[in-house]
C-alpha cells in the first residue's frame, strides 16, 4: 500500500487570550495592522456587542422579536467585514451583525427585520448582500451561484459565505463545497465554529478532527483560525480573500470561538451548556481580549476605551429610536413583493382583506 | 417554418434567449455534451460554451440553491432537474429562497429562474420517474408553474418563463415529448403566462386539463362531438396562478365541468379548480364538478401504469354522467 494524498490543516493564533502578541510589531505593520486599525476593530466589535445587549433588552421588553446574539462572535464577524471590498458579496447566516453593520447595514434595518418588519432586509447600502439566512447552510449554494457569476462575467469580486458549526452537517454545505472546488469559485467559506448547534455540541455535530478539513473533500484548502483573535482572523482572512480574487479559488477558514449568549433569546443554554465551560469561553473572548492588549501597549488609553463605548451606546440608542419611531408598515406590505407585477388572485385576495379591515 | 416535437421546441426556446440574451444560462445534469437525457439542451454546450450550458456536480439542491445565486446576479438560469422524481433535494431551495427573495428583500433582489423537468407517466420509465406532483408547487407562494401541452406551447411558453422575472417551474410532459410534430415559427415570440388557452369551442361542457393528458381529453371531445355533446377543452397550462376567469365563463356557458388530472386525485390542482368553481361558479353549475385523475396510491411500476393514468373512456364516462343533469 502506498499513500497517494496527504492534507494538513493550519492553525493560527496571533493574540491569545492573554493578549500575548505572537508576531512582531514590524509583521503587524506589514499587514497594515497598527494602533488605529486596531482601535478601529475594537470600536466595530464593541458596537456589535452594545447592539446584540440592547437587542435582547428590547426582546425582554416586548420590542423584538426573537433574537440571536452574536456575543463571543465579534472578532471573526469584524474581520470579514473589515477585509472584505464593497464591491465583493456577503452571504450571511443570521448571527453577523459586525460584518453586515461594517458593510453598511443599518442598525434599525437588523433591527427591523427581528421585530417582524417586512422592511428590514431591504438594505439601503450594501445592496447586493443577501438577506440573512434562518434555515441552515442553504446560503452555501447561494454563493456558489453569486461566484459562478463573477466568474463567468470576469470580475475580480469574491463571495464570502458565513455558516455555524452546525451547518457543517448538512447537505447544502458539503454539495457547495464540492462546486466550489470543480469550478474553483472565488468564495471564502468561513465556518463560525461557537461550539453549539443550540444545544448539540461541536462533537456531537462530526467525528472530523477540525471542520476546516471538510474542504479537502471538496478539492480546496482549510485553515482554523483563532475566531477570537482579531489579529489572525484579519490577517488569514485578508490572504484567503485576496487568493480567491487573485483566481486560486476558494478556501475554508474555521473560526474557532464561542456562543457566549443562549441560541436565541428563546432558549436557555443552561438546560444544557455546563457553567464552567462558560466562564472559561469568557477568559477567551474577543473584545476584552483586545482591550488588554491595546492597553498594555498603550495603543490606547482608558479613557479613549469608555469614549468609544460611549459613542456606541449613543449610536445604538439613536438607531433603536429611529426603529421605535418607524410607521408601521401597512397590510399589504405582504402582498406588494410576492411578484413583480400582482396576479389577479392576489389583488383579489388583497383587496378582500383590505374590505375586510375597514 | 420548421417543424417541431415538443422537445425540439423547448430547445429551440432555450437556443433563441441564449442567442440574443447572454444573460441566459443553462445547468443541470448531462446538459452539455450529451444535451441532456431527454436531448432538450442538444447542441448548445457546442454553441454557448462550457460556462453558459453547465454540466453540474449530481446534487439537486446545488442546481436550485446556486441558480438563486446567479439569478439575484442579474443572470438568467435555466435549470434542467432530470426527472420530477429527483427535484424534491432541489424543492428546499426553491420554496425556502426562490420563492421569497423578492418578497423578503422588498424586491431588492429577484429570482428570474426557471427550473426545468420532465414529469409524468406513460413512457414505461423506472420508479420515481413517473410522478405528477405539480400541486406540490402549486401551492407554494411567489412561484409560477406552467405545463405545456403542445410544440408551440411549449416554445411560446418557455420564452415566457425565462423571460419572467420571477421564478418559474415548468413542467414538461415527457410521454408526448415527441408525440406530434407541428410548425412553429422561431421567432421569439413569447405566450402569455397566468392565462388558460381554449383548444376547442363547445356549449354542453367544459373539459379541463394540462400536460399530456390533453391528449386524451381532446379524444374524448372528439367522440363526445360524434354523439352530438359539445366539449369545450380548456388547456390550463399556468397552474400557479390559475387564469379564474376563463374557466368561470366557460363553466357560465356550460354549466358542466370535467377535469382530467395525472396526478393522485386528493389535494391535487383538480381539487384547487373545483373549489375556484364552487366559490365563485356554483350557480352556474348544472351538474356536479368531476375529477377524472390519477388515485391516490404510489405511482406503480410501468406494468399497471395505464391502470392508474385517466383514459379516453373515463373521460366519456364523467362527460356524460355530467350531461345526465
Amino acid at each position: 500500500m502506498t499513500t497517494i494524498a496527504e492534507f494538513s490543516v493550519q492553525y493560527s493564533q496571533f493574540l491569545d487570550s492573554k493578549s500575548t502578541l505572537k508576531i512582531t510589531e514590524e509583521q503587524l505593520a506589514s499587514h497594515g495592522i497598527n494602533a488605529d486599525t486596531l482601535l478601529i476593530f475594537y470600536k466595530h466589535m464593541l458596537l456589535s456587542r452594545t447592539f446584540d445587549t440592547k437587542a435582547i433588552a428590547l426582546q425582554r421588553t416586548g420590542r423584538l422579536g426573537t433574537y440571536p446574539a452574536c456575543i463571543g462572535q465579534e472578532a471573526i464577524s469584524t474581520a470579514i467585514g473589515l477585509t472584505m471590498r464593497s464591491e465583493d458579496v456577503f452571504i450571511p447566516y443570521y448571527r453577523d451583525v459586525s460584518t453586515l453593520l461594517i458593510r453598511g447595514t443599518k442598525m434599525e434595518e437588523l433591527l427591523l427585520y427581528w421585530g417582524g418588519d417586512e422592511r428590514g432586509m431591504d438594505y439601503s447600502v450594501n445592496r447586493e448582500d443577501f438577506p440573512l439566512n434562518v434555515p441552515i447552510a442553504s446560503q452555501c449554494l447561494h454563493s456558489i451561484g453569486v461566484a459562478y457569476a463573477f466568474k463567468l462575467r470576469q470580475q475580480p469580486r469574491v463571495a464570502v459565505v458565513v455558516c455555524g458549526d452546525g451547518a457543517t452537517s448538512e447537505g447544502d454545505f458539503y454539495e457547495a463545497l464540492n462546486a466550489a472546488g470543480v469550478w474553483q469559485l472565488p468564495i471564502v467559506f468561513v465556518v463560525i465554529n461557537n461550539q453549539w448547534a443550540i444545544s448539540v455540541p461541536r462533537d456531537k455535530q462530526s467525528r472530523c478532527e477540525t471542520l476546516a478539513q471538510k474542504a479537502i473533500a471538496g478539492g480546496f484548502s482549510g485553515e482554523q483560525v483563532d475566531g477570537n483573535d482579531c489579529i489572525a482572523t484579519q490577517i488569514q482572512l485578508e490572504k484567503a480573500i485576496a487568493s480567491a480574487r487573485a483566481g486560486n479559488g476558494p478556501h475554508l477558514i474555521e473560526a474557532i470561538t464561542y456562543r457566549l449568549s443562549d441560541h436565541t433569546t428563546a432558549d436557555d443554554a443552561n438546560r444544557y451548556r455546563p457553567i464552567q465551560e462558560l466562564e472559561q469561553a469568557q477568559a477567551r473572548e474577543p473584545i476584552q481580549r483586545l482591550a488588554n492588549f491595546l492597553l498594555e501597549r498603550k495603543y490606547a488609553s482608558e479613557s479613549q476605551l469608555k469614549e468609544v463605548q460611549t459613542q456606541c451606546t449613543q449610536a445604538v440608542e439613536e438607531s433603536v429610536q429611529r426603529y421605535l419611531d418607524m410607521p408601521p408598515q401597512p397590510t399589504s406590505a405582504m402582498f406588494e413583493y410576492m411578484y413583480q407585477e400582482m396576479p389577479e388572485q392576489l389583488q383579489q385576495q388583497l383587496s378582500q382583506l383590505s374590505s375586510h379591515r375597514e | 417554418m420548421p417543424e417541431f416535437t415538443l422537445i425540439e421546441a423547448v430547445n429551440a426556446a432555450m437556443d433563441y434567449e441564449m442567442s440574443v440574451d447572454d444573460n441566459v444560462i443553462v445547468l443541470g445534469e448531462d446538459v452539455g455534451a450529451n444535451g441532456g437525457v431527454f436531448r432538450a439542451t442538444d447542441n448548445l454546450q457546442q454553441k454557448y460554451g462550457e460556462l453558459r450550458v453547465i454540466d453540474t456536480p449530481l446534487a439537486e439542491s446545488l442546481i436550485s440553491g446556486m441558480s438563486i445565486g446567479l439569478a439575484a446576479q442579474g443572470l438568467k438560469p435555466i435549470a434542467e432537474i432530470q426527472f420530477m422524481g429527483f427535484i424534491y433535494a432541489a424543492f428546499d431551495q426553491f420554496l425556502c429562497h426562490a420563492s421569497r427573495m423578492r418578497n423578503r428583500t422588498r424586491g431588492r433582489l429577484s429570482c428570474p429562474m426557471v427550473l426545468r423537468a420532465p414529469y409524468g407517466g406513460g413512457i414505461h420509465a423506472p420508479e420515481h420517474h413517473s410522478e405528477s406532483t405539480e400541486a406540490i408547487f402549486a401551492h407554494v407562494p411567489g412561484i409560477r408553474v406552467v405545463i405545456p401541452s403542445s410544440p408551440a406551447r411549449a416554445y411560446g411558453l418557455l420564452l415566457a418563463a425565462i423571460r419572467d422575472p420571477d421564478p418559474v417551474l415548468f413542467l414538461e410532459p415527457k410521454r408526448i415529448y415527441r408525440a406530434q410534430s407541428e410548425q412553429v415559427e422561431n421567432n421569439g415570440i413569447a405566450l402569455p403566462l397566468d392565462v388558460c388557452f381554449t383548444l376547442r369551442q363547445g356549449h354542453n361542457l367544459t373539459l379541463i386539463s394540462w400536460g399530456a393528458m390533453l391528449t386524451e381529453t381532446l379524444a374524448a371531445a372528439e367522440k363526445l362531438s360524434e354523439e352530438g355533446i359539445e366539449a369545450e377543452v380548456i388547456d390550463l397550462a399556468s397552474i400557479k396562478p390559475i387564469d379564474k376567469s376563463t374557466i368561470l365563463d366557460s363553466v357560465e356557458k356550460t354549466g358542466r365541468c370535467v377535469i382530467v388530472c395525472e396526478a393522485a386525485k386528493s389535494g391535487s390542482v383538480a381539487a384547487e379548480i373545483s373549489a375556484i368553481i364552487a366559490e365563485e361558479g356554483l350557480t352556474s353549475l348544472l351538474a356536479p364538478i368531476l375529477r377524472v385523475s390519477g388515485h391516490d396510491t404510489v405511482m406503480p411500476l410501468f406494468k399497471l401504469e395505464q391502470q392508474y393514468m385517466p383514459s379516453v373512456e373515463q373521460v366519456i364516462t364523467a362527460a356524460k354522467k355530467v350531461m345526465e343533469y
